[in-house]
């Protein structure tokens, strides 16, 4: 039709274009950045998930009772409103910075690259991000942390890792918490959910603890230690999105 | 409800790339959708049809291809089909499968409409 006019004229056309991108390159690439930041000043920087209600915020609390002094600690909190666990953490004498997601169901990493600039955590200090509670929506969410680690409580059923699969396989790390109520549990308790939980990632790194009294809390605190005091952070790699040939 | 966010990551990325060519519409966008990616197909559908609203891919049609999930054990070297992020290998029965495909959340391509 188009060779029947001699006047030059606009058209048009239709055009494939080859994508071949992750979906969640954006985010993916924000991560990296946060990890290029904390590699840079040697900051230990761990993503702790969990459903609401299985003491991540306690357990924050008692570790940094225990390794105050010792290491320089940074938190940023997520929820979906309120403060009250930034003021936990404020209570303790540690910069703590809340993220409200408002309607979001987790944090994503350019909400940590906001939140990190207000914290501004120093060289060698170990960043906890304490994650919106949610065992399904944070799992996919890459942060830029050298570790992710899910706490399950005792109470929650030793099916959970089985339920909620993917938050289990994305950890490094499965803290079981509230040991201490054990005994007033039906079921075939902890051993269970430890099976479960390494089914779905023989690789997981399993501590057993009670956040409130104390029990197995020296264990998850002497490794945090040694791995902030470690100089090699090849670890920031483990959760890289882009450490692996063909997945971008 | 991270299906929104999926959705909305969609969006922004084939926008992204349909502006530098310059395109008006978006009339096809494809992606892969892993069956083990952690990914309600029935939420992300239902999120895309309120992610596309004016947007360039307001009209454009969603072609969908979903992953099977496939395993290759750590102990004895078996590839197999799996439906699950915990299933054992069928042949020795180890927990330590890693996976080959089933995450996947891709976009592979998109359909513009420009004006030359």
């Amino acid at each position: 039709m188009c060779n029947t006019h001699e006047h030059p004229h606009h058209h048009n056309e239709q055009a494939v274009l080859s994508i071949e991108q992750d979906i969640l390159h954006r985010n993916n690439l924000l991560a990296e950045r946060n990890r290029g930041y904390f590699e840079a000043k040697r900051i230990l920087a761990l993503n702790l998930m969990s459903s609401p209600g299985s003491g991540k915020t306690s357990l924050l609390e008692e570790t940094i009772r225990r390794l105050n002094g010792r290491l320089a600690m940074y938190v940023i909190e997520g929820d979906q409103q309120t403060s009250n666990d930034a003021n936990r953490i404020a209570a303790l004498s540690v910069p703590v910075f809340q993220v409200n997601t408002g309607t979001g169901c987790h944090l994503e990493a350019g909400m940590i690259n906001h939140a990190l600039k207000h914290l501004a955590p120093p060289e060698g200090s170990l960043l906890f991000i304490e994650n919106v509670g949610n065992l399904i929506c944070p799992a996919m969410f890459d942060l830029g942390e050298a570790y992710k680690v899910v706490v399950v409580s005792t109470t929650e059923g030793d099916d959970k890792p089985l339920k909620y699969p993917h938050i289990f396989w994305e950890a490094n790390v499965c803290i079981i918490n509230k040991t201490d109520l054990l005994p007033y549990l039906d079921g075939a308790g902890i051993q269970t959910l430890r099976e479960n939980a390494l089914k779905v990632n023989p690789q997981l790194q399993l501590f057993e603890l009670s956040a409130t009294k104390g029990a197995g809390m020296d264990a998850w605190c002497d490794w945090l230690y040694n791995i902030s005091k470690s100089t090699s952070l090849i670890t920031s790699f483990l959760n890289s999105k882009y450490d692996k040939p063909g997945i971008n | 409800m991270h299906e929104l966010s999926i959705a909305q990551s969609i969006v922004e990325l084939a926008e992204e790339q349909a502006r530098q060519q310059q395109a008006s519409v978006i009339e096809e966008v494809e992606i892969e959708i892993g069956r083990l990616a952690g990914v309600e197909i029935q939420t992300l559908t239902f999120a895309l049809e309120s992610a596309v609203k004016y947007t360039m891919l307001e009209k454009a049609r969603i072609v969908r291809h979903d992953i099977d999930g496939e395993g290759r054990c750590g102990d004895c070297g078996a590839c197999f089909k799996t439906e699950a992020l915990f299933s054992p290998c069928p042949q020795c029965g180890s927990y330590a499968v890693g996976l080959l495909r089933g995450k996947e959340l891709r976009v592979k391509s998109i359909v513009i409409n420009r004006y030359v």
